[in-house]
């Protein structure tokens, strides 16, 4: 059962603890009993919303895509992420944060869920996100997955001097999810966000 | 004919690919440190990962297929050699680092081709852990074929060593296409992959890197296999014993 966050009631995060929903004969549980549920959801959304990534501080996992979802599931508020690369140390980390900033708020009843199918795509990265990567000197995905972008971003502009007159130096960066580029004309070096 | 297969030969079809990641993974991490300059270290090290988060993937999920309570853990760490189901090719030490890109390269056409057929299995699981590495298999092969071609048309000496590294290599790769009775059931049931297609297909794409690469095919006089039935080479205890060490002297330690 999926219950939409639409004209969620907010209610204080303590308020969850013990919370359970009311259904009625069918299981169906009804729209005046929903109202919590609906809050507590925003509130578990709104906590995860600002769990950074532990390699790029600056982008938080809802930024990144990582937060696929929070839901009401068999009883219980589930929150759903998906792994970025299958070897990306940092995803035991986020887990991890994830655990804590929930109980921090007075969520520990809330199931994590790892989620692999669809995978995870930089399509899904924020716009906000894109920006605030730019800004973090790191070279945001070119373009969507199409194949054309995954071969090799031709030109990219160099975050620091704007010129385009730039090389790969290598397919792998500092982290799995980034390669190595640099710019000919101000000499830096500069991390790009694959697509992927 | 037809029929359905066992969960204990769906447990076998998913661990002996959790078992080739994880291995494959073990033998690339060994260059971490030690790569012959910075870019290159990171890239074996990263694929490394990859590998091994694969590997953690497909053994989660053979640990659950088989039903018994075991973790990824009991899989990879509590388990002895003739338990092991990998191929040969993937336990063989790193050699130089034309072996060690002479092997990832065999290796990647392979495991592209695989997981790309794979997608489509039948089994959701299998197919949604195939769709998510299949994406990582792409750059990893991306960046093997550009290698190849790099140490092949490169200088005197690393065409040597290259072509040295194939001639060795080559007569461990049938074992990847040789069928069993596990594959067949899974093909049929549309849960595993055709065998025979994906041979078709890795050799022509080994065919167009090695001329590009300007390299010979190396005539096969003999192969080696026998690693799905856990029958490894002498390399292979050493490299469970360092892979093992630490959870063999202390049961269950974490992090």
């Amino acid at each position: 059962m999926v219950i939409s966050q639409d004209g969620a009631h907010g209610i204080s995060a303590g308020s969850y603890s013990g919370l359970t929903p009311a259904c009625n004969e069918d299981g169906v549980t009804s729209v005046r009993e929903t109202a919590p549920i609906e809050g507590a959801i925003k509130g578990v959304r709104q906590v995860l919303e600002q769990v950074a990534d532990p390699e790029i501080p600056v982008l938080t996992i809802a930024d990144l895509g990582i937060l696929r979802d929070v839901r009401w599931d068999d009883g219980r508020i589930q929150a759903v992420i998906t792994p970025t690369y299958s070897g990306c140390p940092a995803m035991q980390t986020i887990e991890q944060d994830i655990r804590t900033i929930l109980r921090e708020n007075g969520y520990a009843e809330v199931e994590v869920k790892t989620q692999i199918s669809p995978p995870w795509t930089t399509d899904w990265l924020s716009a906000a996100g894109r920006e605030k990567l730019l800004q973090y000197g790191i070279v945001p995905p070119a373009g969507s997955t199409a194949k054309q972008s995954l071969r090799a971003a031709a030109s990219l502009e160099c975050p620091r001097c704007r010129s385009t007159n730039t090389e790969k130096i290598s397919e792998f960066g500092s982290t799995p999810c980034k390669a190595l580029y640099k710019c000919n004309d101000c000499l830096e070096p500069f991390d790009y966000f694959k697509c992927l | 004919m037809a029929r359905e297969p066992t969960q204990q030969e769906l447990f076998q079809y998913v661990l002996r690919l959790g078992d080739n990641a994880l291995i494959n993974g073990q033998r690339l991490a060994e260059w971490c440190g030690h790569g012959p300059f910075l870019e290159q270290d990171l890239a074996m090290s990263n694929t490394a990962l990859d590998l091994i988060g694969r590997a953690r993937m497909l053994l989660t999920y053979a640990a659950e297929v088989e039903g018994k309570g075991r973790s990824e853990d009991d899989l990879a760490y509590f388990r002895s050699e003739r338990e092991f189901r990998n191929f040969h090719i993937m336990e063989l030490p790193v050699g130089d680092f034309a072996f060690t890109t002479a092997r990832q390269f065999f290796i990647d056409v392979y495991d592209y081709i695989f997981y790309r057929a794979l997608q489509d299995s039948a089994d959701a699981t299998l197919a949604a852990i195939a769709a998510k590495t299949l994406k990582e298999c792409e750059y990893h092969l991306r960046h093997s074929s550009e290698w190849m071609v790099r140490l092949g048309d490169g200088t005197e000496e690393s065409h040597a060593r290259l072509t040295r590294a194939v001639t060795e290599l080559m007569p461990f790769t049938p074992e990847l296409f040789a069928a069993d009775e596990i594959d067949q059931a899974m093909e049929e049931q549309k849960i595993g992959v055709d065998l025979k297609r994906i041979e078709v297909l890795w050799h022509e794409k080994v065919d167009r890197v090695f001329s590009e690469a300007m390299l010979e095919r190396p005539q096969v006089s003999f192969t080696r296999g026998g690693g799905r039935q856990g029958l490894h080479s002498e390399h292979m205890g050493y490299l469970l014993a360092e892979m093992q060490s630490l959870q063999r002297a202390y049961p269950g330690l974490q992090w």
